[in-house]
């Protein structure tokens, strides 16, 4: 077992032509995903990485009917696309895209909700299951399968996550980048429900950020609802306010969403609190030994 | 991005909300002109900065004659205005706003976010107005309303009635706040904003409502559609190189220490920084070089935290996912000579090929401390920054 995706996960790659979508999507067919095809408007009826690319989703959806979309198209076309997929009847969309508009969020998050589909991003790597499906960027050689679920708002902070429960031998069950946006398409509490339902994950790992009270809300959430042991690292304990540390969401606020106040209800709600980087995978060694 | 009052309260005038009649100037001798335009006895002259709390660090004057604004000009015009909002260097004042006076009876406190839980943009007001909004929330929660605004449906007249009530408006004022909360969200959507506040939102001493203050943010990823906002860009309002950066596409925050960090990605990039303050070190900088972390970004990047006198030492931590750590040590490489670094560079690398990365840069004639874990590299660079 694992989450959203696995070795029977339909890929339909959107911006399938691009550069990065080409590089990306060449990656994930090496690793064994099972890419069905792409969609690039004005390209229908062309071959590309041996499989077909159409015009429409709706297309798509008739021809080979895939049951997750990975887009990378450029932010300006991204509402566009994530519309098109959630529309077309998909079930999970992956959007790895930087630089999406907020406002245009707002809009595409309420459909999304309205019709039932599961998004996630857009700003984040994109989500694996080691072993058997990658839709995203991440480096596959740092992954193994194994017993550790990752949630996480950053991209390379994921990666230290991932290698340092790899050196460790605990490997993952599923990997998801949640983005670094104010307004991503799935919370940390939407995914912490599908890792405490997952057989194969036995501890989850939560990579936190300044900005915003999802981890507030998180921690909440996992001390009603989660029975698995939680490890939490919080990013930006330096950071000053007011300043927007690269991701769109990681900002002090009005006072609001400091690394000291995350972590102080994460620890009031029962979470593990890794201090340190570094320490991640040692605490989630430390917290299974004792379960 | 952050736009001027005088900006702000232009783009207000577009939606049709009650702002002053007001004229920008950039040189003092302006002022004589731009009082006469206005008319009448009385005038505020403005600073205009990117901050708050201008009014008490004495960049807001109110004037009885011409020769007071040409002179509150001349004294404040190419000079930096320090506020309780601003580092200790101030902003630099290059342009004054002058405005008709508006004789006031009441200030009242409006503004709208994008608020994350609610995922809707969202309406904050106050009866409290011209005061630091956070206290009122934390002393007097029930003198706040919070309105959400459906994406899809737009402000209703029924929640414009709402936020009156608690802005104790009469029937003429609430007819007036109809439309006015309406225009606002217009604006919000349009012009694809982050932010607006409107403090003080004011009850004139005729009895209506006026906008005497306009602050604006844009949210930084839709400016590719807003060319007219993008043009309003005041690069002389932020720190040079954090401006710098921008203009390469790298993301860089100037902090307080000595030790200057080059990370891919921006939460690694705070990791990094934090793990140099677990080890007892400060970082002098936030900086994200990307994800494709090439000699010419990372050239880049060298001069911007090298441009920081306080840097005695780089920590370069690079997470090499799809790239390959050998091309970026390279690339790290030709980029220190390309550059002239003087001090020292402690490299982390890791992921792909990082053992090879290593062997480069050991190899190399340049001067680097090529550690491969990352809280070795950080103890380090806290060690030579001493």
């Amino acid at each position: 077992m694992s989450i959203l995706v696995n070795k029977d996960t339909r890929v339909i790659v959107q911006g399938f032509t691009g550069s990065q979508a080409t590089l990306h999507s060449e990656q994930a067919i090496d690793y064994g995903t099972n890419i069905v095809g792409g969609v690039t408007p004005g390209k229908g009826g062309q071959v590309h990485l041996n499989r077909p690319v159409f015009d429409t989703m709706e297309e798509a959806k008739k021809a080979v009917n895939p049951n997750a979309a990975l887009i990378f198209v450029p932010a300006p076309f991204c509402k566009d696309s994530i519309l098109e997929a959630a529309e077309s009847g998909i079930e999970l969309i992956i959007c790895i895209t930087e630089g999406v508009p907020t406002l245009d969020m707002l809009e595409v998050k309420k459909r999304v909700d309205e019709l039932g589909v599961t998004l996630i991003g857009p700003n984040c790597p994109g989500v694996i299951t080691p072993g058997e499906a990658k839709l995203g960027i991440m480096p596959a050689s740092i992954h193994m399968p194994g017993k550790v679920g990752i949630i996480s708002r950053s991209g390379t902070l994921t990666y230290e996550a991932v290698k340092q429960t790899t050196d460790l031998g605990l490997g993952q069950s599923t990997c998801v980048g949640i983005g670094g946006d104010p307004i991503p398409g799935s919370s940390f509490i939407d995914i912490l429900k599908l890792f405490q339902n997952d057989p194969q994950t036995e501890v989850i790992v939560m990579v936190g950020e300044i900005g915003g009270t999802a981890e507030e809300d998180a921690a909440e959430y996992i001390q009603n609802n989660i029975t698995k042991p939680v490890i939490s690292y919080i990013a930006g304990q330096t950071a000053p306010a007011g300043k927007r540390m690269g991701h769109a969401g990681a900002i002090i606020a009005g006072g609001k969403g400091t690394a000291a106040d995350k972590i102080t209800k994460l620890q009031e709600c029962g979470v593990h609190i890794a201090d340190n980087l570094v320490e991640i995978g040692s605490k989630v060694a430390e917290v299974l030994s004792k379960t | 991005m952050n736009l001027h009052e005088y900006q702000g309260k232009a783009l207000f005038a577009k939606y049709n909300l009650p702002v002053s009649k007001g004229v920008v100037i950039f040189e003092p001798e302006e002022a004589l002109k731009a009082c006469r335009d206005i008319g009448g006895s009385k005038w505020v002259v403005k600073a205009q900065v990117h901050a708050g709390g201008r009014g008490k660090a004495g960049g807001v004057k109110l004037v009885d004659t011409p020769d007071d604004a040409i002179e509150f000009a001349r004294h404040w015009l190419g000079k930096k205005l320090v506020t309780y909002q601003t580092d200790s260097n101030g902003q630099l004042v290059n342009s004054i706003l002058v405005e008709e006076c508006t004789d006031i009876d009441q200030e009242l406190y409006l503004s709208a976010v994008i608020d994350r839980d609610s995922q809707r943009i969202v309406f904050i007001g106050s009866s409290e107005g011209g005061v630091n909004i956070e206290e009122v929330a934390e002393n007097t929660p029930d003198k706040i309303i919070y309105e959400p605004i459906d994406p899809l449906c737009g402000a209703q007249p029924f929640q414009a009635r709402k936020i009156a009530k608690i802005l104790n408006l009469n029937n003429a004022q609430t007819k007036q706040f109809v439309p006015m909360l309406q225009n606002l969200t217009k604006l919000f959507v349009e012009r694809d904003l982050a932010l607006l506040e409107i403090n003080p939102l004011v009850i004139t001493s005729g009895g209506n409502l006026h906008c005497l203050d306009a602050k604006v943010s844009i949210d930084s990823n839709a400016i590719y559609r807003q060319p007219e906002i993008a043009e309003m860009h005041d690069s002389s309002q932020e720190d040079p190189r954090e401006a710098e950066a921008a203009r390469n596409d790298l993301s860089y925050v100037s902090l307080d220490g000595n030790i200057g960090c080059m990370v891919n990605g921006a939460g690694l990039a705070m990791g990094t920084m934090d793990t140099i303050k677990y080890y007892g070190g400060n970082p002098a900088n936030f900086l994200d070089v990307g994800g494709t972390a090439t000699q010419e970004r990372v050239s880049k990047a060298f001069k911007i935290i090298l441009d920081d006198p306080e840097v005695k030492v780089v920590l370069v931590n690079i997470f090499g996912g799809i790239v390959r750590c050998d091309l970026i040590a390279e690339g790290v490489i030709a980029a220190i000579e390309e550059v002239g670094v003087n001090i020292p560079v402690v490299v982390r690398l890791e992921g792909n090929n990082a053992d090879l990365g290593s062997q480069i840069l050991s190899q190399a004639g340049v001067k680097i401390e090529s550690i491969n874990n990352l809280a070795d590299a950080a103890k380090k660079s806290v060690e030579l920054a001493k």
